[in-house]
């Protein structure tokens, strides 16, 4: 489980996030929404201990990630992928390589079952025929997937996804929340997705958080949300949004 | 903002600079034991760096070499003296100015591509993709610059030498007179005149390219990753980089000769 209580974070002169308190049970996915600069991918760096809170803890498990040391903060990291907005593939290595970085890094496997596994996540979200290419030939979309595929190649128990969806043209981006929504069902990954779009939202999420002024303004359910009268629920979930 | 604070301001972020790129080089040095598992990565960027700054190094360095031998020529010539010419120069290139040029092309040409390289990579996500990963870019992105520049820099310094005697060698023979014989017997005596297999000027020179290597690579790396605020950030991550570089080098280049020439004699 994923927990934020009364976290404050400010950076430079902007207060982020003021209060911000979450909780995302496992087996779920939490879609956690908001105008930009709210503070929805600060406090995915905040789970991942890439940022540390001013005020307030930060919980995965029950351990408390931000008082964790270098150590514990890459075991935790090894628990967790980390889906970034354009998949920030490293551009010198192929897709293949790309995906198997976490792996050679840190599971000793033998070269042909550490193969096998790469394998298997490429053909998960689709992109085995493009194992040999580089990350600068590649669409977008690709890149996202390719990094989904490397975020999931560890069996991760969470997945964070920052915008899984920006930049992408409608289908594309159906193809990537039906993999969000596969990698929960199939493999039992609990998800935080950070996002603007009302697609991805419904399509993946189990439960809504709508952030304002650096704190959850509303939350519920998908059902609950989208017919919530609520004024943020209205214009990020109603009818004319995404 | 008062003038004072502004300098104050101005203090700081230089002695954070500086904290900074400390505690790289200490991480990296850290890491050391593990440059096994980088070696391959640690090679290419050995060799592309040598390739891509060897032709401009070998132009500098024949005609950084043509104009010590035309400067110290020309007084030796007003003592009769030119027969000590291939001596001055070959010592010269060996101590000061092989490493100095060597130093100042690997900034130029390899430590504006290495801040340009990882600042692209911060600005784009992809170091704290690694840092997720745990996969810590110390070691996967500095470790390997940092040895590779610490190895290519005294070779590229040593080649430096060569063709800076030779540069001086032709100014030498066509505008001062001076033999190709008589140079050469000369230059090779004062490389080869000591107790040891070489001359206390050559293992000086191969210290400081070393240093040069390291405070190169450790610089530039520590700009590319404190790069932010996309293009704008890279560009000024490089100038950074190539700034403080040459600052280093020429600030270390001297602490060098300082120690081994008025310190420990």
């Amino acid at each position: 489980m994923i927990e934020l209580r009364d976290v404050s974070k400010r950076l430079g002169s902007r207060q982020i996030l003021a209060g911000m308190t979450l909780a995302v049970k496992k087996g779920m996915n939490f879609v956690l929404m908001g105008p930009s600069g709210s503070g929805k991918s600060v406090t995915l760096r905040h789970v991942i201990g890439i940022l540390r809170p001013d005020q307030g803890v930060v919980l995965v498990d029950g351990q408390e990630v931000s008082a964790m040391d270098n150590k514990q903060l890459m075991a935790l990291r090894k628990r967790m992928g980390y889906l970034f907005q354009n998949g920030a593939l490293i551009n010198w290595l192929s897709v293949f390589d790309n995906v198997a970085l976490p792996l050679r890094e840190h599971a000793r496997l033998p070269k042909s079952e550490l193969e096998d596994r790469v394998q298997q996540v490429l053909r998960l979200v689709k992109l085995d025929h493009a194992a040999a290419q580089f990350p600068p030939s590649i669409s977008g979309g690709m890149k996202l997937r390719a990094g989904l595929a490397r975020a999931l190649v560890t069996n991760p128990e969470y997945v964070l996804y920052d915008e899984p969806n920006a930049g992408l043209d409608p289908i594309i981006s159906h193809q990537i929340h039906e993999l969000i929504a596969q990698v929960r069902d199939e493999l039992n990954v609990t998800g935080l997705i950070v996002t603007h779009s009302r697609a991805c939202a419904t399509q993946c999420g189990d439960r809504i958080g709508i952030l304002e002024n650096g704190k959850l303004a509303i939350e519920g359910s998908v059902a609950e949300m989208v017919q919530s009268e609520h004024p943020l629920a209205r214009a990020f979930l109603g009818g004319g949004s995404d | 903002m008062n003038p004072l604070a502004h300098l104050g301001q101005f203090v700081v972020k230089r002695a954070d600079g500086a904290g900074f790129v400390c505690e790289l080089l200490l991480r990296t040095a850290l890491y050391t034991p593990r440059l096994r598992r980088r070696l391959r990565f640690m090679l290419d960027t050995a060799y592309n760096a040598g390739v891509r700054s060897l032709p401009v190094t070998m132009v500098v360095a024949a005609f950084a070499g043509a104009i010590l031998a035309m400067q110290t020529g020309i007084e030796l010539r007003r003592f009769g003296d030119t027969a000590v010419l291939g001596t001055i120069t070959a010592l010269s290139m060996c101590r000061e100015m092989g490493p100095f040029i060597t130093g100042v092309i690997l900034a130029a040409t390899v430590g504006s591509s290495i801040a340009a390289e990882i600042g692209t990579m911060t600005v784009s996500d992809e170091v704290a993709a690694l840092e997720v990963m745990s996969i810590d870019p110390v070691d996967y992105l500095v470790l390997p610059r940092v040895v590779a520049l610490a190895l290519m820099c005294p070779i590229l310094t040593v080649l430096s030498n060569l063709i800076g005697i030779f540069g001086g060698s032709v100014i030498a023979e066509h505008n001062l007179g001076v033999s190709p014989q008589l140079y050469w017997v000369s230059a090779k005596e004062a490389l080869t005149s000591s107790g040891m297999l070489l001359p206390k000027e050559v293992y000086v020179g191969l210290l400081k390219a070393f240093v040069f290597g390291i405070a190169i690579a450790t610089v530039s790396c520590a700009a590319g990753l404190r790069a932010a605020g996309g293009a704008l950030g890279v560009g000024l991550a490089v100038q950074t980089a190539v700034r403080n570089s040459v600052l280093l080098i020429i600030v270390l280049g001297f602490i060098v000769t300082w120690f081994f020439y008025f310190l420990a004699g």
